[in-house]
Parts: C-alpha cells; structure tokens; sequence
C-alpha cells in the first residue's frame, strides 16, 4: 500500500490545553506510517461560536485553511470534532453554492490563495479506519487492551448533522447508533462499553454562558460510563477531552455525585496498544489521573 | 405492472407504557411481530392497540405528516410515526426496537406526553406577524419570492416538538425556549412585513435565550421536516448584532473574542478569549486553571504559538469582517 498522507489541521486545543494531545497524534502516526505535512498557516476555525456573530468571516478564514490543504495537494485530516465540523460545513456550503464560493475567492485573491474545492475534509478517526483500516491496525497492536472496559465518547461534531458528517468519510455512521469509535476500541483488543450517553452532548460550548447546563451534560456523562463499569473513557474530541478531564469538580457538584474516570484522546488508546510509552502520548498532562499504564 | 416485491421480517417491539393515574414507574412491554415492507412505524402503534392491548395509547391525526401529533422516538431517534418506514427503521436499528415517547418525564400514558412547556415556550416568542397591516385591504399582502427564501423554510414548521425534546438544554434549564420556540422565533423575525422589537429581544435574554443552545445538532437531526433548527438559532445570534441589540454579556463576548484572538494570533489565545468572555468573573476558574498549568496545559502568554503568515489572516479578517459590536 502506498503511504498514506494527509495535510494535518491542527486545530488551538493541540498547540496548547491537550499538548498530548499533538504528542499522541504524531506518535500514532509514525507507528503507522502514516506522514502528516501540518498545516501550520491555518488560523482557528471559529470553534462553532465565530459564525454566530460573523457568518462571512467564518466561512473565508475556513476556505483559507482548506485551501493551504489543496496547495499540498492532500487530503485535509483534522483531529477535533468542531474544527471538523467547521472545516466540512465550510466546504459543503462552498461546494454547493457558487455565489458564495465566487465572494470567498475574491477576498482570498488578495492574500493570493484560492479555494477550489478539491480536497476532502475527514476526521483522523475516519482515515484510520476508511484508510489504513481496522484489520491492519488490529495486526500492528502489540499491547492489546483486553483488560480494560473503554467506554466511547464520540462527540457531537463528528455523528452531527450526519448528512453533512457522512459525506467526508465511508464509515456512515449513524448518529444514534455510532460504531467507528466502538470499533477502533475492539481493533485495539479492548471491550466497549455501551451507555446511554455516548453520542450525547459534554457541555463544552456553554462552559462560560450555562455552566449549570454544561456541568450536568458532562456529569450524566461520566456517570453514564461509569455506571456501564467502564474503568476509561476514550474519545476523538480534544474538547469533550477537556470537559471531561478537567471540569470533574463542578460536574460533580451538578449533579450531586462524585465522578470522575480517566479519559485518553483516541489517538492515545490506540498509541497503548502499539506500544507507544505513556511519555510519547502524554499521559502525565491529564487531570483525572492516568493510573492503569 | 409492478415487480414490487412485499417482504416480512420478524421484529421485537420493546414499547414504553406508562399511565401517569396508576403507574408509579413506567415499564416496557415486550411484542413479537411480523412486519412487512409496506408499513410505517404508526401501523404498528396501531397493530398493537387493535391486536394485543386496547388500551395503548398515542395520538395521531392527519396520517400525512403534517399534523405533527404522532411523533415519538425509535431508539432514541425522533420521528413521526405516519412517515417512517419500517423497512428504513430495520435498515437503521435491526431488529430490536425501542418505542419510547418523546420525553420519558413527561409521560402521561404511554406515548402521550404533556406538551405544556412546549405551546408556552412557543407563545412566548411572539409566533405570528406583528405588522400594520390595512385593516380593509384592497390587495394581498404579498411578500417577493426573494424575501420567502430569507425564512429559510422555518415556516414548514408542524410544532411537533421532536427537537425541542431532542435538547439537552431543553432537558436541563426548564426556561430555555428551545429549537422550535426558536424557529418559531426566526420564521417571524426574519419576515419583511414583521415589525415586533421585543422577539428579538425575547430570545436574546439570558435564561432563556439563543446563547444557551449547546450546538449539539440533535434538534436538526431529530426535524422530521429538516427545518434545522440549529441554523436559525444561528441565525437569530447574527441577527441580534446586526438590529444591535446583542448586550455585553459573556456569551456574547464569547463570540466576537474569536474574531479578536484571531486578528491576534490566527490560532486561539485561549487563556485570552476567557478573559475577554468572562471579565473580572474570571477569578472563578482560577481553581481549575492552576491544577491546569502544573499538568502543562496552559501556555503563559510569552509562548503562545502564532499561525504562519498571520499578515493574511489578519488581512482577511480586516476585508471579510462583516458584523460589528
């Protein structure tokens, strides 16, 4: 098979509060042979909170970093739910829509960049598992994790709205019933865990608006795992990460009970199971302590 | 002549029943049937009142998909029960389905729900043209088909409530409006010969309003009639700077600091965006940051990294910026 390559879109969260984030995905990616060329021009997406206030500025600075992806001539990989969900909303209204694509490029012709619309946008889960494949993945663990109950957290931005999510990657998934992620888990020699909450919501966009709000979606969330005996959570979102790893106190407080459980980006489950050492996936920068390596 | 070819399947029909008068909990009742091709999730409602317990209960009307009553959910999915077709929900599911309504905690019997909250939240966005409209009219009023397409399709509304209890905001702050009240909202705002200040208003109000939503996507995947309701959720924030009416709150805040830490660094300052958003009541997450920073997850703002060729980026948000606070 030929080298897969992917133009690799960071997205804030890696360069800063998930640092292990980055580590894991660049770790992963050397184990499997997998080269990303990062995009190291592109700009924050807008996280799903810029368009609300400028719609237009959104949509540009998007196409700008899809463009950069187009220049390398590669598939743009990102590795959060909401950059994912930006950058495919971007490209589906761009695609779709000639008069909008036609004022983007005008503005984009003054920083001498254009937006054709000739790469595709997919989630780093989806290339694992569209491109390189569960089965190779699952010849490659050399630590499978058969001890362990991982119970998924998929994230909205990935499952949602699925017309949109399904047409940037194969696995068609189905909203209330996500597999990719239950997949990747069986890959990695591990047990899922089913619960109800796992293609629900962790607060995150109303940390600062509703924190009443946010704090019991990400405790239910938790809880719900922790319930179905889950000994981790696992999910493809470096800001469900956050949620779930770093606001334990309040979620506990909202919802009157003590949770908390140790939650490892995607990219850091499946690095465990190729024997990646926990200093490469940078397990020491969570929170909820890492205690089961 | 046809070559269509009607095909059985046999399915298990976990169903929610409840009677609010003499149940204390709900239970689900188990029911083996025999499906075929042709029918839709409401020939079976039927089938198990008529067949195996008459006293099951659900609502349903126009059998069309326009009254909106006979929504319920299929595992967790909301749907209408006259449109959705068996096949496709075997095709989704398997065979093992769960007929549940649409919210458990407001159950009155079966798949009946008490919708209360729902009419109220939708009376109180003001859902109908507030316009001086001659009251001896020689002619219609009529509206372009240019201005029709601002609606975005909002009025196709049914009110079935699917999204609005498909919300987890919903579930959680009883005063948020939710997704329908909210397309409601949009539908009569964004309508040219509607003149009402106080929606606008209304729905920008901090207990309440838009700025709650948490931009899960569940309203616009659970829309049987594919409004999105989440994209006049949107909508109604734009509008809300555009009439100038958005306050200086911190979810505000939260929105325009982006277009600021942008111009500043292309990828986020995320340290500053909280501290724009939040103000002074930054101090209150002083606990979490600092156990933050030991494990190396802030970035001190002398080593934040900065987007290469940041000219461009603050160049185009110089030329695209089109909204202003």
């Amino acid at each position: 098979m030929e080298k897969l390559k992917y133009a690799l879109f960071t997205g804030c969260t890696a360069k800063q509060s998930t640092p292990e984030q980055m580590m894991s995905t660049m770790a992963v990616a050397d184990k499997l042979g997998i080269e990303l060329i990062e995009l190291t021009e592109a700009s924050c997406c807008g996280a799903s909170h810029l368009q609300d206030y400028d719609d237009f500025l959104s949509v540009v600075l998007n196409a700008r970093n899809i463009a950069y992806a187009e220049k390398h001539g590669l598939t743009m990989v990102t590795i959060c739910n909401t950059c994912q969900l930006n950058s495919a909303m971007t490209k589906h209204r761009l695609d779709n829509d000639a008069e909008l694509k036609a004022r983007v490029n005008e503005k984009l012709a003054e920083v001498g960049l254009e937006y054709k619309g000739t790469s595709n946008v997919t989630h780093f889960l989806y290339a694992i598992i569209d491109d390189f494949g569960l089965d190779k993945l699952k010849e490659m663990v050399v630590t499978p994790l058969s001890q362990f109950n991982i119970a998924p957290f998929y994230g909205c931005h990935n499952i949602r709205p699925s017309e949109l999510q399904n047409e940037t990657h194969n696995s068609k998934e189905n909203p209330y019933n996500p597999t990719s992620l239950d997949d990747l888990i069986i890959a990695c020699g591990g047990k899922t865990v089913d619960y109800e909450q796992k293609n629900k919501c962790c607060g995150f966009h109303v940390e600062l608006q509703a924190p009443h709000t946010a704090a019991v979606l990400t405790g239910n969330a938790i809880a719900g795992a922790m319930d179905g005996n889950a000994d981790w959570m696992v999910t493809p979102c470096p800001l469900c990460h956050l949620k779930l790893d770093t606001q334990t106190a309040h979620a506990s407080e909202a919802i009157g009970r003590d949770v908390e459980l140790p939650v490892l980006h995607m990219q850091q489950m499946v690095g465990l199971a190729l024997g990646c050492t926990p200093a490469e996936l940078g397990l020491n920068h969570h929170l909820a302590k890492v205690d089961f390596v | 002549m046809s070559t269509h070819k009607i095909t059985t399947q046999q399915v298990n029909f976990k169903v929610f029943r409840f009677n609010a008068d003499e149940d204390y909990l709900p239970y689900y009742e188990n029911y083996d049937m025999e499906v075929t091709s042709e029918e839709v999730v409401l020939d079976i409602l039927n089938r198990i009142k008529w067949d195996h317990d008459g006293s099951f209960s659900y609502r349903r009307s126009c059998r069309h998909g326009i009254c909106g009553a006979c929504a319920i959910k299929v595992n967790g999915r909301s749907t209408l029960a006259c449109k959705e077709s068996m096949n496709d929900m075997i095709k989704l599911f398997g065979n093992e389905l769960t007929i549940e309504p649409l919210s458990k905690k407001r159950a009155i019997k079966d798949m009946i729900i008490d919708k209360a909250d729902f009419w109220e939240k939708h009376d109180a966005v003001t859902p109908y043209l507030v316009a001086d409209i001659d009251e001896n009219p020689e002619s219609e009023n009529l509206i372009s088909p240019e201005d029709a397409e601002k609606l975005d399709e909002a009025d196709l509304c049914i009110q079935c409530g699917a999204c609005h209890y498909a919300c987890p905001a919903v579930e959680i702050n009883e005063d948020f409006f939710g997704p329908a009240a909210f397309a409601a909202a949009y539908r009569f705002s964004a309508d040219v010969r509607d003149n009402a200040a106080s929606r606008l208003v209304d729905v920008n109000e901090e207990k309440q309003g838009v700025w709650d939503c948490v931009k899960c996507f569940e309203c616009a995947e659970a829309c049987p009639k594919e409004i999105n309701p989440i994209g006049k959720i949107t909508k109604l924030h734009q509008m809300a700077f555009q009439e100038g009416i958005a306050k200086n709150n911190v979810a505000v805040r939260h929105a325009v600091g982006f277009e600021k830490s942008i111009k500043k660094n292309g990828i986020l300052d995320e340290g500053g965006l909280v501290l724009y958003s939040e103000g002074p009541a930054i101090v209150k997450h002083i606990p979490v940051a600092f156990r933050m920073f030991i494990k190396g997850k802030i970035v001190p703002p002398w080593g934040l990294t900065k987007s290469e060729n940041l000219d461009e980026i603050q160049k185009l948000v110089k030329s695209s910026s089109t909204a202003k606070f």
